[in-house]
C-alpha cells in the first residue's frame, strides 16, 4: 500500500501562481490528473517526484518526505514529459543503466523491455526511435525496479491509437496490481478510459475529484451557453426568455450578439428554430459560447 | 564515491563523435605547429617554452577544460535528461564526484597528452620543458575541471562564461596584469611544475605553498558546492 499525500502544497514562479494551495491524496490504483495546458500538472508531478521544491506545503510518500530524499527512488518510477533521454544510447543500454543505477543488472531491464514490448527494436539507437518508441523505453526505465508508485507526465502524448491501448492496459495492470499509478493528461476521454479516479486541476486550482461518472456529470449538467447572432436579437430574446429552457440571456452590444444560457440543453434546441421561425427572425449564428475544455473546466472551478 | 554507470553515461555523451572533435581540434593544432615551428626554427629551447607556455598552457588546457567540464553536466541539466539520473537513489554527491573523475581524465588526456608529443617535437624535451609543461597541464587539468563542472551545474551559459574565463582571464588579462596571475590556475599549476623540474625555464608569480593550498581549496570547494546544488537542482516545466 502506497500513499502519496499532498498537503496545502503552492508553487509560485515569480508573480505566477503554478500551483495554489492544492491537497489531495493518491492511493493504489489508476488516478488520473486532468487539466488544461499550463494548469499546473507537470509543476504538480515535478513536486510530487522530488524534482521540485514546494514554495509552501508538502509532499510525502507513507509519510516520508519526497524532497531532497534520494532513497525514497526505491519506490517511485517517473516517466517525464520531457523528451530528452540518452539518445545516443540503443534503448537497451538506456534501460541497462537505468537498472544498474538501481543496483540492479541487465536481468531486470530486459524483464522491462519484455513487458513495454520494445526488445524487437532495443539494440537501435535512441535517437532513431519514434515518439511512441521513446515513450515506452521511459515507461521501461521506469519499471525497471518495480516501483509502487508510477508517476507519468503526459504519456499518451504522441502515440497512435495501437500504442495508446497497448501502454493503456499495461497501465492498467499495474493499477490491479495494487501499484499507485499516477498519470497526468489535458484530454478527459483519455483520462475516463483508464482511470479509476479523476483529479482535475485548472489554473492551478484543485478544481474536483473523483470517479469518471462524477466529473462527466459535474461536466454535463451544466448550463450550457450559447452566442446567437440574429436578424433580430432583441425580439429574439423576448421571445425566448418566457421559455423555462432558458436561464438568462444577454444581449451584448459590443458582439452584437445574444448570449443565452439554457438549462435544459434538448428542450432549448428544439425550441430556438421555432420561436425563430414563428417570428421571422433569421438565425445568423448559433455557436456554443463554452464547449471548449478550457470552459468546462472554468465552469467546474466557479462551482 | 564513484559510480561506474554514471560515468560510462558521462564517457559516452562526452566523447559522442561531434565533442571529441572539438576536443581534438586544439591538440592537433599544437601538434601542427610545434611540427612546422620545429622544422623552421630547429631545437631551440626559448622558443619551445613560449610555445607550450603561451599556447598549450595559457589557451588549450583551459579551453578543454570548459568543454569537458562543462559538457560532463550541463547538457544533461539543459535537455532535462538528468532526470534519469537524479530519480535514482544515488547520492547527488557521489554522480558530482563521478563526473569530476571523467571530467579530469577527458581534461588530461586531451590537454597533458598532446603538450607532452608537442615539447618531445620541439626540443626533444631538454631542460625538461616537455615534461615540466605536462606536470603544469595535468595539475591544471584537475582544477579546471572542478571549476568549470560546476559552472556546468549552476548555469546555462556555462560555455560562453567559461570561455570568457578562459581566454579574458587566464590568456589576456592574467599575462597583462600582475595581481590576477596570483588568482590563476595557470599559475598555481606553473608553480607547481617548477617545483618538479627545478629549471629556470618554467617559472610562476605564486609560490608552491600559495599554489598548492590554493588548488586543494578550489577543487575541493567548487566539487562540494557542485554537489550541493545539485541536491536542490529542481526540474521545472518548458518555460
Ligand atoms: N520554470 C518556470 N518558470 C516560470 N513559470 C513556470 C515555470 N514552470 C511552469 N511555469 C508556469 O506555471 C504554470 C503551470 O505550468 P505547468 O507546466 O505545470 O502546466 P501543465 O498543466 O503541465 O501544462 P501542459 O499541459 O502544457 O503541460 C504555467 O502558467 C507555466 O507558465
Ligand atoms: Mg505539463
Amino acid at each position: 500500500m502506497t500513499t502519496l499525500t499532498i498537503d496545502h502544497v503552492s508553487r509560485w514562479f515569480g508573480n505566477v501562481v503554478a500551483v495554489n494551495d492544492i491537497t489531495m491524496t493518491i492511493g493504489p490504483g489508476v488516478t488520473g490528473l486532468l487539466g488544461p495546458n499550463g494548469a499546473g500538472k507537470s509543476t504538480l508531478i515535478n513536486m510530487m517526484g522530488g524534482f521540485l521544491a514546494p514554495s509552501t506545503g508538502t509532499v510525502t510518500l507513507d509519510g516520508r518526505q519526497v524532497w531532497r530524499n534520494e532513497a525514497i527512488y526505491q519506490h517511485i518510477g517517473i516517466v517525464p514529459e520531457r523528451e530528452a533521454m540518452y539518445d545516443f544510447l540503443t534503448g537497451r543500454e538506456f534501460v541497462v543503466a537505468n537498472a544498474e543505477l538501481h543496483g540492479l543488472g541487465a536481468k531486470a531491464a530486459q524483464k522491462a523491455l519484455a513487458t513495454v514490448e520494445m526488445e524487437y527494436a532495443q539494440d537501435r539507437k535512441i535517437s532513431t526511435y519514434s515518439k511512441g518508441m521513446r515513450q515506452r523505453v521511459k515507461m521501461a526505465s521506469a519499471l525497471v525496479h518495480n516501483p509502487s508508485l508510477l508517476l507519468l507526465d503526459e504519456p499518451f502524448n504522441g502515440m497512435d491509437p495501437r500504442q495508446r491501448m497497448q501502454l493503456m492496459a499495461l497501465l492498467r495492470k499495474m493499477g490491479d496490481e495494487g501499484r499507485t499509478v499516477l498519470f497526468s493528461s489535458h484530454i478527459l476521454e483519455e483520462v475516463e478510459q483508464l482511470a479509476r479516479h479523476i483529479e482535475v486541476v485548472v489554473a492551478g486550482r484543485h478544481a474536483a475529484s473523483g470517479d469518471f461518472r462524477k466529473i462527466r456529470r459535474l461536466m454535463t449538467d451544466r448550463p450550457h451557453r450559447y452566442l446567437v447572432r440574429s436578424s433580430d436579437d432583441r425580439a429574439l430574446a423576448a421571445a425566448l426568455i418566457s421559455d423555462s429552457s432558458t436561464s438568462g440571456i444577454e444581449v451584448d452590444l459590443a458582439e452584437g450578439a445574444l448570449r443565452i444560457q439554457a438549462v435544459d440543453f434538448g428542450r432549448f434546441t428544439a425550441l430556438l428554430p421555432r420561436v425563430a421561425r414563428d417570428h421571422g427572425i433569421r438565425l445568423l449564428t448559433v455557436s456554443p459560447s463554452d464547449e471548449s475544455l478550457e470552459s468546462v473546466f472554468s465552469y467546474l472551478v466557479a462551482a | 564515491m564513484y559510480d561506474p554507470t554514471v560515468a560510462r553515461l558521462t564517457y559516452r555523451a562526452l566523447l559522442g563523435r561531434r565533442r571529441a572533435l572539438i576536443l581534438s581540434a586544439l591538440p592537433v593544432l599544437l601538434i601542427v605547429i610545434s611540427v612546422i615551428v620545429r622544422g623552421l626554427v630547429g631545437t631551440d629551447d626559448q622558443t619551445a617554452a613560449d610555445l607550450l607556455g603561451g599556447l598549450a598552457i595559457a589557451t588549450m588546457v583551459p579551453i578543454i577544460g570548459v568543454i569537458a567540464g562543462t559538457g560532463a553536466i550541463g547538457p544533461e541539466i539543459d535537455d532535462g535528461s538528468v532526470v534519469y539520473l537524479l530519480s535514482k537513489p544515488v547520492k547527488r554527491p557521489t554522480i558530482i564526484f563521478t563526473k569530476l573523475i571523467v571530467a579530469i581524465a577527458v581534461t588530461m588526456v586531451f590537454s597533458a597528452g598532446p603538450t607532452l608529443i608537442a615539447g618531445f617535437i620541439l626540443n626533444g624535451n631538454g631542460q625538461q620543458i616537455a615534461v615540466a609543461y605536462t606536470v603544469a597541464a595535468l595539475v591544471a587539468s584537475i582544477a579546471y575541471a572542478a571549476l568549470f563542472l560546476l559552472l556546468g551545474t549552476v548555469s546555462r551559459h556555462a560555455v560562453v562564461f567559461g570561455l570568457v574565463y578562459a581566454l579574458v582571464w587566464e590568456a589576456l588579462f592574467g599575462s597583462l596584469v600582475s595581481g590576477a596571475r596570483t588568482l590563476s590556475v595557470q599559475q598555481w599549476s606553473l608553480a607547481v611544475a617548477h617545483e618538479v623540474t627545478g629549471g629556470s625555464m618554467v617559472t610562476s608569480d605564486v609560490g608552491l605553498p600559495t599554489a598548492t593550498v590554493l588548488l586543494v581549496v578550489v577543487t575541493v570547494l567548487a566539487t562540494w558546492y557542485a554537489g550541493q546544488k545539485l541536491r536542490s537542482l529542481t526540474l521545472a516545466g518548458e518555460e
